[in-house]
């Protein structure tokens, strides 16, 4: 570490160990991520925190999923203090403190089990080709009445309804507030088109900053509706015969401030490296969805289509195209950005934000070319008008995803070997215990008549 | 600290004598528009203009220094003691006057009285702005007496800007000097800061921090009307 990061941390250390002098602070949680994306919190007394801050906390890993090693499996959580809030849900008499950590190696180099650590290393290398990635993702998500047995939706209301009298209006503005209060400024928030399905968008920051925020959000929405005596979830299809829900995520690149994705001779006001860009996250789509769409669920959702996509392609104004290029306003070159539409909210944002990175810089440094913009809905093609077209599909189930994330150097290297076949095993171990389930679809055409 | 602006350009010699004897950072300036182009990034500590030598010049810069909406302060006059009539209705031009030739004692004793009186200099762990004050010493922020729970980058960002109201930074500048390093985010990061800290500071303060359009943020009124 050089000598001004050190006072950099030095001065955020400081700053976090003053607070919790000054605000009483009663408990600090130290949250970090495992390999599937599910939220980990250890509490320690703030008395602890300093000695924690200089020598990390020790724990052993192999409880963690996707943490566990053959020959050691103890590893240190290191907090990023710059990360410190105050939890705005704990009560005042006892305020509490929440930091994200980063995994290192007893020897403190970077666990390569740590997602976190994993989309680090990803923005470095993006950093050291002088790009910076901003992402700003729209996450859905229902509220239940209860979370086991069959879903039971809370309203009938749909796109945009302004519902005065429904509990989940008001449990959204809590959370927004909530949000607020945590550093994550919401953009919009609304009820989506299913019943009983609402949407948060959040405004762009950058990509690490960003997967954060999605832990915490997820967090927040779900403990707010069960202070409101609701399930929020985030599972990709819920409900059978309406869209579940997706995670829509802008991305746009950054090169010494200024959008590497906007060119003003352009006709459509796009760059060579947005076209490559593009590209890359379409030639490479396929191998990433088992990242990016990580549950046998998922596919549920992809198959069902309405806001999913199920074909790669690219658009500008086609919203069941894989890759969506939103028109740029006159005179805000820098909202440029393109919207991969594939992601699911029950993603690990830290690897599925690390993967669109690799495919897309990959894109850039290879020149690659974009293919033609798909102008007409997919949907309302045949399979020959769309083979004609060159037109592939998202895999259609998990297994299909991890057959071509097998084959996959980019994301093997993107998310490095620990995770990627760590990951493989338990997405197949995953997917073998569903092939062998008999479903309530199955009980229901093939009991009453065979 | 922050350079004290001297008028004229050279100043009296007895007076850079006691300046550099009190261990006081000052530069001189003579023409009233350099006042504005050649502040520095976090602005004037205050000003010492001297009347002896010229007097219509003296006043000029005065009231180019109290113009705007954020008059510079503290403002601390020179002057001979056959000029103290001059005085008369022109008292909102300056905080205190110190009658040539200066003894560098009493020099020193106005210049620290007047920073006191204006919240710097004896008390330098408080910023205090409006209904905004951060406390340098507990990392502290509070509006309205209400604490605001701030991360670290919201704080440092915070600080710099209320340390320096009415002055336009652009986003170089605060990246530059906030962040002082190479962060994932570049400039955009400023913005993205920005609007964190409008959400915290409520509806209510968010306008403290101003969008200067095409250029970049500004805490609280402008010091020159612009």
């Amino acid at each position: 570490m050089d000598e001004t990061s050190f006072e950099r941390q030095s001065g955020q250390q400081d700053y976090v160990l003053r607070t919790i002098e000054e605000r009483g602070v009663r408990l600090v949680r130290l949250w970090f991520t495992d390999v599937l994306g599910r939220h980990k919190s250890v509490a320690i007394s703030p008395a602890e925190l300093s000695t924690v801050f200089e020598e990390g906390l020790q724990f052993d890993g192999s409880a963690i999923d996707g943490f566990s090693r053959v020959q050691e499996s103890d590893v240190l959580a290191r907090p990023d203090a710059s990360t410190f809030e105050l939890l705005p849900w704990a009560s005042p008499d006892e305020p509490s403190g929440t930091v994200f950590c980063d995994i290192t190696n007893l020897d403190g180099s970077p666990f390569e089990g740590d997602p976190r650590q994993v989309l680090r290393r990803n923005l470095e290398s993006a950093h050291a080709a002088g790009f910076e990635m901003f992402c700003a993702p729209e996450i859905e998500f229902f509220y239940l009445a209860q979370n086991t047995g069959e879903p039971v939706l809370l309203d009938q209301a749909s796109y945009f309804d302004l519902t005065t009298t429904d509990v989940s209006s008001d449990l959204r503005k809590r959370t927004l507030h909530m949000l607020e209060a945590l550093s994550i400024p919401v953009e919009y928030s609304f009820h989506e088109d299913a019943p009983s399905q609402h949407e948060i968008d959040l405004q762009y920051t950058d990509a690490l900053t960003m997967a954060d925020s999605v832990m915490t959000l997820r967090l927040a929405v779900k403990k707010i509706a069960m202070e409101g005596g609701v399930y929020a979830t985030f599972m990709p299809k819920p409900v059978n015969g309406i869209q579940g829900s997706g995670m829509h995520t802008h991305l746009s690149l950054f090169r010494d401030g200024t959008n590497a994705f906007y060119d003003g001779d352009d006709e459509h006001g796009l760059s060579a490296t947005a076209r490559s860009f593009i590209a890359g996250l379409l030639h490479h789509s396929r191998e990433m969805t088992a990242v990016t769409n990580q549950l046998v669920n998922s596919y549920k959702r992809i198959n069902e289509g309405y806001e999913a996509p199920r074909y790669v392609s690219w658009a500008r104004n086609n919203r069941s195209a894989l890759v969506r290029v939103p028109v740029t306003k006159p005179g805000k070159p820098d909202s440029t950005r393109v919207e991969y539409r594939a992601l699911d909210p029950a993603c690990n944002p830290y690897l599925a934000f690390s993967v669109l990175l690799a495919a897309g810089l990959r894109g850039v440094e290879e020149g690659y070319d974009l293919p033609k913009e798909a102008a007409v809905s997919l949907d309302e093609l045949s399979r020959s008008e769309q083979r004609d077209l060159g037109v592939a599909g998202l895999p259609t189930n998990l297994a299909e995803a991890l057959d071509e994330m097998e084959e996959s150097k980019l994301v093997r290297n993107a998310l490095g070997d620990h995770i990627f076949e760590w990951f493989l095993r338990n997405k197949r171990a995953e997917w073998s215990d569903y092939e062998r389930q008999v479903t309530p679809f199955e009980l229901e055409h093939y009991l009453p008549n065979w | 600290m922050n350079p004290l602006l001297v008028f004229p350009d050279p100043p009296p010699p007895e007076l850079t004598q006691c300046l550099d004897l009190g261990g006081w950072a000052w530069k001189a300036i003579d023409d009233p528009e350099r006042a504005v182009s050649d502040e520095p990034d976090e602005g004037w500590a205050g000003a010492i203009v001297s009347a002896d030598t010229d007097p219509d010049g003296a006043m000029g810069m005065c009231r180019r220094l109290r113009s705007g909406e954020m008059p510079l302060e503290p403002l601390l006059l020179l002057l001979g003691g056959a000029q103290l009539a001059d005085l008369d209705s022109r008292y909102d031009l300056f905080d205190d006057f110190c009658l040539m030739p200066v003894r560098p004692a009493e020099l020193e004793a106005r210049l620290q009285h007047l920073f006191w009186r204006s919240g710097r200099g004896t008390r330098p762990e408080l910023v205090e702005y409006g209904p905004l004050a951060l406390n340098l010493e507990t990392y502290q922020a509070v509006v309205d007496g209400q604490p605001l729970d701030l991360t670290y980058m919201e704080y440092e960002l915070l600080k710099f800007l209320a340390s320096s109201p009415g002055k336009v930074f652009t986003r170089e500048t605060l990246l530059s000097r906030v962040w002082g390093y190479d962060y994932y985010g570049g400039a955009r990061t400023v913005d993205v800061h920005v609007r964190r800290l409008r959400a915290k500071l409520g509806e209510k303060h968010a306008g403290l921090i101003h969008t200067v359009r095409s250029v970049g943020y500004r805490f609280g009124q402008s010091r020159w009307g612009i």
